[in-house]
């Protein structure tokens, strides 16, 4: 084949790339555009501060709103100690070629692929009906106190689920932090722990945040896992206990996507509860991007 | 001997308490560190535990085996005397019918269909991004592509649901407006993000000394791009396809909401499905706590987590290979 030719079908080759990629973004587009001309309308203070009225046929999402914030708390509390633990292990405490450290690593890989239902299935199978009758028995309740689904379980559960997320972040945010930080502390007279304490971890600050910040996005938006574990399909009182079921803004997108018995007359609300909850984990996300990007940058110029 | 009498001079540092203190704190920490990092151990084995402890009940109480055995989980069965033998899952009723075959082809019909669109997609665009777009576009285009991972998939499924089944409705003419084909879309939609983000950082860890020899020896970039990157990164693209695989089996909330829940067993892509994961999200919030019904929704739990864990260890094997042969071998 002639050079020429050969450039032409490359080119053309190459331009259908980045169509490919044209498409990808175009439909983000589409889907955030849809999204916001449907809702922005309906997104009102009265919205976001009332409860559901005639039968979620009108009112606001407060209480899914509250339920949500709620929920992401407690797993976070959950899950931010255990992940940013592990990840300190696997990049400062454990031995190069530490076999422990390789299973902890597939392990966590491992978990990251586990469907998001089966983490349900596991959340109903493990803390409510373990966990929870135990506690109920050894407690001395009559009837089911803990052995029922409830904000702290789905917590839990999906403080597991997003357990993954967190030691990916900080342990790339461990890496980041040069060796001589940790060398010229040691060298001072620190101990190991003093020197995690004192210089490693607050280097690797924004990195951890990161991981949070994508960790409560990734947990604020998973429905599958509370579906049996806790949340309630409507319930205008806000969670006050550990026990309490909640309601939950994506659940609610489902309930009101799904089980509406007149589409067309919750159509706006849907619409509206939707953008709330894209605009939430959009913002968790890009708060998530830049300071990754930065830690990124930082670490490169750090040099390795 | 002469390293005896070399050694035997030195004398041993004396450790004063407060240092001896210091050291032991030390060592708690440590243990107490490591014993944490079980913890991500600990939840696989749990959720593996569990999830099979439910759905034991098929295989030890009487009456669930007989409801719902293996034969009549897998193997045709004969619903209406005098009709032949077909598959149905009808676990609610009064002969519960428990047939798995519908609920597997509808998860293959929605997974084959987002696969026949992601990966294409991912993997052109990671190809882009990696070797053609401008520094400057590209730095752009990836953080936008991982704001696409980060929309939750309820929300994919509302897209799906309220938007896209009516454009493919009337694009296909099609009978039913949810089926495999929306639902497909919609998970396209979930697992582009990680065909595109894996395939991408395979296609970059490929050194740069390769494609410097292949321009040098002619070819254009296209054929640098297509014949010498690509296939150096192929364990990588394949691991990022066998990731989008095994998320788009286990995805829930866009199949239960787009594929119109109907276990139908037909060939037809246009026909409503009901896949493993949604068949867990839609029916466990009825059933009965130890009936059969309610361990063979964890039964499916189980087989969704096999087929998960298998995709998982085969392409985290693969990454680590690529990454292995392309940073490892030119360092």
């Amino acid at each position: 084949m002639k050079h020429t030719t050969r450039k032409a079908v490359g080119l053309a080759l190459t331009s259908l790339t980045g169509l490919a990629a044209f498409v990808i973004v175009a439909v983000i587009a589409i889907i955030l555009l849809d999204v916001v001309r449907g809702g922005a309308a309906n997104v009102s203070w009265a919205f976001l501060t009332q409860p559901p009225t005639d039968g979620m046929m009108g009112g606001g999402i407060f209480p899914a709103i509250f339920g949500t914030a709620a929920l992401t708390l407690l797993m976070t509390l959950a899950v931010m100690p255990v992940g940013v633990l592990t990840a300190l292990y696997l990049h400062e405490y454990a031995p190069p070629d530490s076999r422990m450290a390789r299973w902890v690593r597939v392990a966590v890989a491992n978990l990251a692929g586990v469907p998001s239902v089966v983490f349900g299935l596991f959340g109903l199978g493990f803390f409510i009906l373990f966990v929870g009758k135990g506690l109920d028995r050894a407690l001395g309740y009559e009837e089911m106190h803990w052995a029922q689904p409830g904000i702290l379980w789905a917590a839990l559960t999906l403080a597991v689920l997003t357990l993954p997320v967190v030691i990916v972040s900080t342990e790339e945010a461990l890496r980041a932090v040069p060796l001589d930080h940790r060398t010229a502390s040691l060298a001072l007279g620190a101990t190991q722990s003093q020197t995690l304490v004192r210089v490693v971890l607050p280097g690797a600050l924004p990195g951890i945040l990161t991981g949070a910040v994508l960790a409560i996005s990734r947990g604020a938006g998973e429905v599958a896992p509370i579906l049996f574990t806790g949340a309630a399909y409507f319930l205008p009182d806000l969670p006050t206990h550990l026990n309490s079921q909640f309601m939950h803004l994506g659940y609610h997108t489902y309930v009101l996507a799904t089980q509406s018995p007149d589409v067309e007359a919750t159509r706006p609300l849907l619409y509206a509860t939707v953008l709330v909850l894209l605009m939430l984990t959009f913002a968790l996300n890009l708060v998530a991007v830049i300071i990754r990007s930065r830690t990124r940058r930082k670490a490169a110029s750090a040099g390795h | 001997m002469q390293e005896q009498s070399l050694a035997s001079p030195v004398p041993v540092p004396t450790l004063s308490a407060a240092a001896r203190r210091r050291q032991l704190k030390e060592k708690v920490i440590a243990g107490l560190v490591t014993a944490v990092a079980f913890t991500g151990i600990a939840a696989l084995i749990l959720i593996l535990i569990f999830v099979a402890k439910e759905a034991l009940g098929l295989f030890t109480d009487p009456h669930a085996r007989q409801e719902a055995s293996l034969s009549k989980m897998f193997l045709p069965q004969v619903t209406r005397p005098g009709r032949p033998a077909t598959f149905v899952w009808q676990p609610v009723s009064s002969v519960p019918k428990v047939s798995m075959i519908p609920l597997f082809i509808g998860t293959l019909k929605t997974t084959l269909v987002s696969m026949f669109v992601a990966v294409p997609l991912g993997v052109f665009g990671a190809l882009f991004a990696a070797e053609f777009a401008p520094r400057r576009l590209r730095e752009v285009l990836k953080p936008t592509i991982e704001l696409l991972a980060g929309i939750p998939s309820v929300v994919l499924g509302f897209f799906a649901l309220m938007v896209m089944a009516s454009f493919v409705q009337d694009l296909f003419g099609l009978e039913s407006r949810l089926n495999a084909v929306v639902a497909g879309l919609g998970l396209a939609l979930a697992i582009v993000p990680v065909i595109f983000t894996v395939s991408e950082d395979a296609l970059t860890a490929v050194p740069r000394s390769y494609r410097e020899a292949s321009l040098a020896l002619g070819a254009t970039p296209w054929e640098t791009a297509w014949k010498v990157v690509l296939p150096a990164a192929a364990p990588g693209i394949l691991a990022a396809c066998v990731l989008g695989f095994g998320r788009a089996i286990g995805e829930t909330m866009i199949v239960l909401m787009a594929s119109g829940n109907a276990a139908i067993v037909s060939a037809r892509l246009g026909d409503s499905v009901r896949s493993l994961s949604a068949t867990i999200a839609a029916e466990m919030g009825e059933v009965v706590v130890g009936s059969p019904h309610y361990s063979l929704l964890f039964f499916i739990g189980v087989e969704l987590f096999a087929f998960t864990f298998v995709l998982n260890m085969f392409a985290t094997s693969w990454t680590r290979k690529v990454m292995k042969r392309l940073t490892g071998g030119a360092g």
